[in-house]
This record gives structure tokens, sequence and C-alpha cells, in this order.
């Protein structure tokens, strides 16, 4: 795959997971883990490389958790095992192993100073006092925590808590820092900040951190790559852009951003070129589309983001490239920096487009609003074709 | 105008006079002169200095005392154990039995309590000749009864602790054991010192018990007080009964004084953690 993604605190071309010989510095070999009855990990299998800022998303109860505690030790899997640097760890209890974990909830130590907790890894460390020392200054400073060094976790606010845990969890340098949701508990400005932080981090210790979220925003964000779990499985695997740009399925279509998805049949097939009868649609859709191309008379769903349809309340002239289609505007909300249009198609279906409003205008000068009719256009290229 | 709410005024006078009058009045009636209880015969603190002089109260009060913080201990360690055991073992068959077992002897009668304790240590002395009648058997049944104290206060105390901090520790490198007792029991402290104290004052003032289990020569100050108060009540009894009142009013009133100053310190702290946040 020729995708230009540079990955956040990376350069390009490294990118270890599409070299052959590369050899993974986490492997997930097949695990899988039940409770009871119900399987919250279905044989998975992943291999993570080492620098890496690997993302496990998925909503809740799809496993990502599950997963994340097995690589810390707080479960067993039922079967499959796991692999770090070449060492079989399934079987290691968690005060064994070369990871750490900063918990959703930070588990601070409430009885403990900042230093204290951020030192209490290091207890069990061949160390000198003066090393201990060292090595925790080193480390509040690196979390901008210095000044607090004596404060309890309850005299300190969210963002405080979240860098004293995060401190806490690479205090003993671990081969790999797992992650659980670890800007959940923040508000939205600060959450923002922290990301950039926490990538800056990630780039200048150079551990391999493992996320668990919720948030596709915030595994965009921070990720080099991002696993699609959902109900126990891995949906897809990709960088940010492989994910939003050319998910294979559509539950990742769907769950990643928003996106518009028409049932189709195909047509006809050309070169690179395929053509879709969609019905909700009125018209023969035209989509590029490389690797494998879908036989004629499949029955496929086609997709578009709605950021990347044009809305305009002129037709476009016959010159114009791309697919058109007409409707009347039925919903429009301004969020200021784009407005988010819902347009009815004469099928009665719905299509959410986003435009932004790159030129200021007042109400009477928009794009379009209400009861407008409408055409939107949308570039071959932008339609993405599922098959699953 | 607004109206005064006298029913309110009324009842919480009437409530408080329930409580505190019978007491005030023991109080009133230590420091009287005369031998009759009833009938007063000036201000004399006479009865308080005889006291001091009566080997046999000072016996009871110091084997009440050694009762009360043997059984005590032992009763916050197992209990402290049972506690941990049933808020930790996820769920397995009878739980619900279990957690019923040890809360039950909090509603037992207690004479029910005393006569299974005494038939039980008979029956025990008749096969290995042990435990004697005393400070053991004594000893033994108040660590009975206070054992589900601790227990329930334990309990709840590690049901609302986030179980993310044992994992925590467990992930920086600690074994279970160490875990223990670097992180669990520091955060669980108040809980059992709680437990302790409770046990502490449930042993000192038990009466119903303690007269079945009791043996020759060993009356604790509960008993002793109600042995001599059954002839009639004297005024050295009031003077006794005072001298525990103002003890345990204010230990009560210095461990509220405390915790109150502790919840202070506490809402500064964090007022001040958002304010430099700002």
């Amino acid at each position: 795959m020729d995708v230009d993604t540079k990955p956040p605190g990376s350069e390009s071309g490294d990118k270890p997971w599409l070299d052959q010989k590369a050899k993974p510095f986490i492997r997930i070999d097949g695990v899988t883990k039940k409770f009871g009855e119900f399987t919250a990990v279905d044989n998975v299998s992943l291999d993570i490389f080492k620098g890496e800022l690997f993302a496990l998303l998925g909503g809740s109860g799809c496993g990502k958790t599950t997963l994340l505690r097995m690589l810390a030790g707080f479960e067993t899997p039922t079967a499959g095992r796991l692999f770090l640097d070449g060492q079989d760890m399934t079987e290691l209890p968690p005060y064994e192993r070369p990871a750490n974990m900063m918990f959703q909830s930070y588990a601070l130590f409430p009885h403990m100073t900042v230093e204290k907790n951020v030192g209490y890894g290091l207890k069990h460390e061949a160390l000198t006092d003066a090393q201990r020392k060292d090595r925790v200054k080193e480390l509040l400073d690196l979390v901008q925590l210095t000044p607090l060094a004596g404060r309890k976790p309850h005299q300190l606010s969210g963002g405080q808590r979240q860098r004293v845990a995060l401190a806490r969890a690479l205090a003993k340098r671990p081969k790999v820092l797992l992650l659980d949701e670890p800007l959940g508990a923040l508000d939205k400005k600060l959450r923002e900040q922290t990301q950039f932080e926490l990538i800056n981090i990630q780039y200048k210790l150079g551990v391999t951190f493992i996320v668990v979220t919720h948030d596709q925003e915030e595994a965009m964000t921070l990720a080099t790559r991002i696993a699609v779990m959902d109900r126990g499985l891995i949906r897809q695997i990709g960088t940010p852009t492989e994910i939003y740009e050319f998910p294979r399925t559509r539950f990742v279509a769907d769950f990643i951003g928003s996106i518009n998805i028409f049932d189709g049949e195909v047509k006809s097939v050309a070169k690179n070129k395929v053509t879709v009868a969609a019905p909700a649609l009125g018209a023969d859709v035209i989509v590029e589309h490389t690797g494998t191309m879908p036989a004629p008379g499949a029955k496929v769903s086609i997709a578009v983001r709605p950021e990347k349809i044009a809305i305009e309340r002129k037709e476009p002239g016959a010159d114009a490239t791309g697919n058109t289609i007409a409707g009347k505007v039925i919903d429009l909300g301004y969020f200021g920096k784009d407005s988010l249009y819902r347009v009815k198609l004469p099928s009665g279906t719905m299509v959410r487009v986003n435009a932004v409003n790159s030129r200021r205008a007042d109400e009477n000068e928009r794009v379009a609003v209400w009861e407008d009719n409408v055409w939107l256009t949308f570039a071959p290229s932008s339609v993405i074709i599922l098959t699953e | 105008m607004k109206r005064r709410p006298y029913f309110l005024i009324f009842a919480l006078i009437f409530g408080y006079a329930f409580f505190y009058v019978p007491i005030a009045s023991m109080i009133f009636y230590s420091f009287n002169k005369s031998r009759l209880a009833t009938v007063w015969g000036g201000f004399s603190t006479e009865w308080y200095g005889k006291l001091l002089d009566n080997q046999q109260v000072l016996d009871a009060a110091w084997l009440s005392l050694r009762i009360a913080f043997v059984s005590a201990t032992v009763a916050t360690i197992l209990g402290t154990m049972a506690g941990m055991a049933l808020a930790r073992f996820a769920r397995f068959r009878g739980r619900t039995l279990f957690s019923g077992l040890v809360s039950a002897p909090l509603v037992m009668p207690e004479v029910i309590t005393g006569i299974s304790l005494v038939l039980f240590f008979i029956a025990l002395n008749g096969m290995i000749g042990w435990p004697t009648r005393g400070f053991t058997t004594i000893t033994l049944a108040h660590i009975t009864f206070s054992l589900s104290y601790v227990t329930v206060v334990v309990q709840s105390r590690l049901a609302s602790m986030d179980r993310a901090v044992e994992e925590a520790a467990m992930d920086l490198g600690s074994k279970p054991l160490r875990v223990l007792f670097d992180v669990t029991l520091p955060i669980i402290a108040p809980a059992i010192i709680a437990g302790w104290l409770l046990s502490f004052t449930l042993s000192l003032d038990d009466v119903v018990i303690t007269a079945f289990t009791n043996g020759p020569g060993s009356t604790t100050l509960p008993l002793y007080i109600f042995s001599k108060v059954r002839l009639g009540v004297t005024p050295d009894m009031n003077a006794l009964a005072t001298i525990i009142v103002v003890l345990v009013g204010s230990g009560v009133a210095i461990a509220g004084w405390i915790m109150h100053r502790a919840d202070k310190k506490r809402e500064r702290d964090v007022q001040m953690a958002i304010a430099a946040n700002k």
C-alpha cells in the first residue's frame, strides 16, 4: 500500500510493520479470553513493533481492556501466547513483567506523596539511594511536577494526577507502557494538550506504548497504528489514515468518524474504475478502486465521508467531473468553522454533507439553507467500496 | 412574621433530656456527701477518694482493661482477615451464607451466645483440659462477638476501595504480601482502627456474656458494679460510673475532633489545588 502517512513522532519511512523481515517486539498469538460463557477476546493475533504508539480502539465491551490486562498480567489467556521481546510472558505474574500500566482511574497510592508514588516501583530495583533519587527527580522533571513532589494525590488536580500516574508507570523504564484510557478523565481542553505531551514523552523515551481508548479522535491523534476492535475481534489494523480513508468493513467505516453508506450492486468493472448502481442515490456511482476488484453483479456497500461531498445551489455544468446527485436541504447545523447539512434525495435517503465555512458570510449569504434545492458532487476517488 | 417551630424545640429538648437526665443525675449524686444515694447531703468528693482505696475496684478495672485490649487486638486481626476474604473472593458457592453467618452474632441474643459459649468451654475443658474459666474464657468470648463488628467494618471499607490501586502496586513489582502491607492495610487503616476501638468498648462494657463465661476470681468492672448495685445503689458506684462516662466521653470527643480537623485540612488542600490550577 502506498499510503503516505507520517505518524506523529516518527520519521517517514519508519514503518516496521511494512517490513517483512522486521521482528515484532510484542507478539499476541491467537489469544482468547473467556469469562464463563462470554468470550471477551476471540483468537486475536497482533504484532506490535518497538517504539510504536499503538492504539486499541473500540466501544465498551469490545475486549480492548481485557487484552491490555492480559498484557499486564492481571488476566490469564484462556488460549494463545503472549511474547515480549522474544520472551514468552503468558504465565508471568504482573510483578515480574517488564511492562507497566497506567490505570484509567490512575490508581495513585492515596497515602503516599507524589515523590513516593513515583519512586514506589524502584524499591525493588537494584539501585543505590542516590540513583533512586535521581530517577525520581528526572521523572518529576519530565512531567513538570517537581514543585509538587511533597503533595498527596488528593491535593492534586485531575491533570496533575494523570501526570503522576504516567511518571510512576515510567519509573521502572518498562519495555512497554500500557495505558488504559489515559485521557478519559480529563476535560476536553486539557485532553488536547495532554495528547501532545504524551506523544512528546513517548518520542523522547522511545518506549513502546499501547493505548486503550474508546475515543476515535484520541486514537487518530496519538497512534502510529490503530487496531479497531469489536466483540472480541480485531476488525482492522492500520495507520490512522488507512483506517479513516480506507476502511475495509462497514463496522470500521461507521465507527470511525461519520460516513454515508449506501447499498449497491457492481455494474461494470474497468481498469481502476468500478461502476456501482445505487438505488438509494438514483444514479450510478463511479468509484476509483485499487486492489482486488469486485466482480460485476456483486452486492457491495459504497461509502462517502460527509466532508468529501461538495454542496452547491446551482447545477454543475456538463463539464463537471465526479458523481452528481440532486437533493433538498432538510437540516442545517452551523458549528462556526463548518456546517453540517442533511440533504434528502428523491428516493427519501438522507445524505450528510459537511462543508467548511471558508468564506465569512451572514445568514443570508450561506451556501444553502433549509428547503433549498442543491446539487451534491463527490469525486470517484472519494468513494469507498466495502465488501464485508 | 416567622413562626417559631415550638413543636420541634419541644421534641429536641425532650429527646436530649431522655438521653442525658439519668446520666446527669448520676454524676450529680456522685458528689453527694450522704451515704444514701438519693438524698442530698451536701457536696463532697470523698467517694472518688474511696474508690482509689478499694482494691477490688482497681483489680476489676485492671482485668477489664487487659481483657478489652487482648480481645480487641485478636478480634481486629481475625476480623480484618475475614473481611478481606469476604470482600475479595469474587464469587464462591455459599458466599451469601458465609457473609450472613458473619453478621448473625450481631443480632443473636447475648444470653444465647453466653450459654452456648459456656457449654462449649466446659465440653472443651473436659476433653483437653483447656481453657480454665476466667481470663481466657472471657477473652475468647469477647473475641467471638467483636469479630463480627470488625469484619463488617473492614469489609465495607474494602468494598469501596479501588482495586486498581493494589493492581498498580503489583504492576510496579510488589508481590501480593508486599502489596498488602504497602498499600491495602494503610488504606483500610481507619476501618481497622475503628474496628479495634469498637471491639475495645464492647468488651469493656459487656455484662451478660461475661457473666456466663467468667470464673472464680475473675470479676470485670461491669460485673463488679452490677453485683454491688444489686444490693442498692451506693455513691461510690456513682463516682465510678462518672469516671467511666468522663473517660469515654472525652475519648469520643477527642477522636471526633481529630477526624473533623483532618476533614477540614483535606477540604482546604483540595480547594488550594483547584485554585492553583486556574
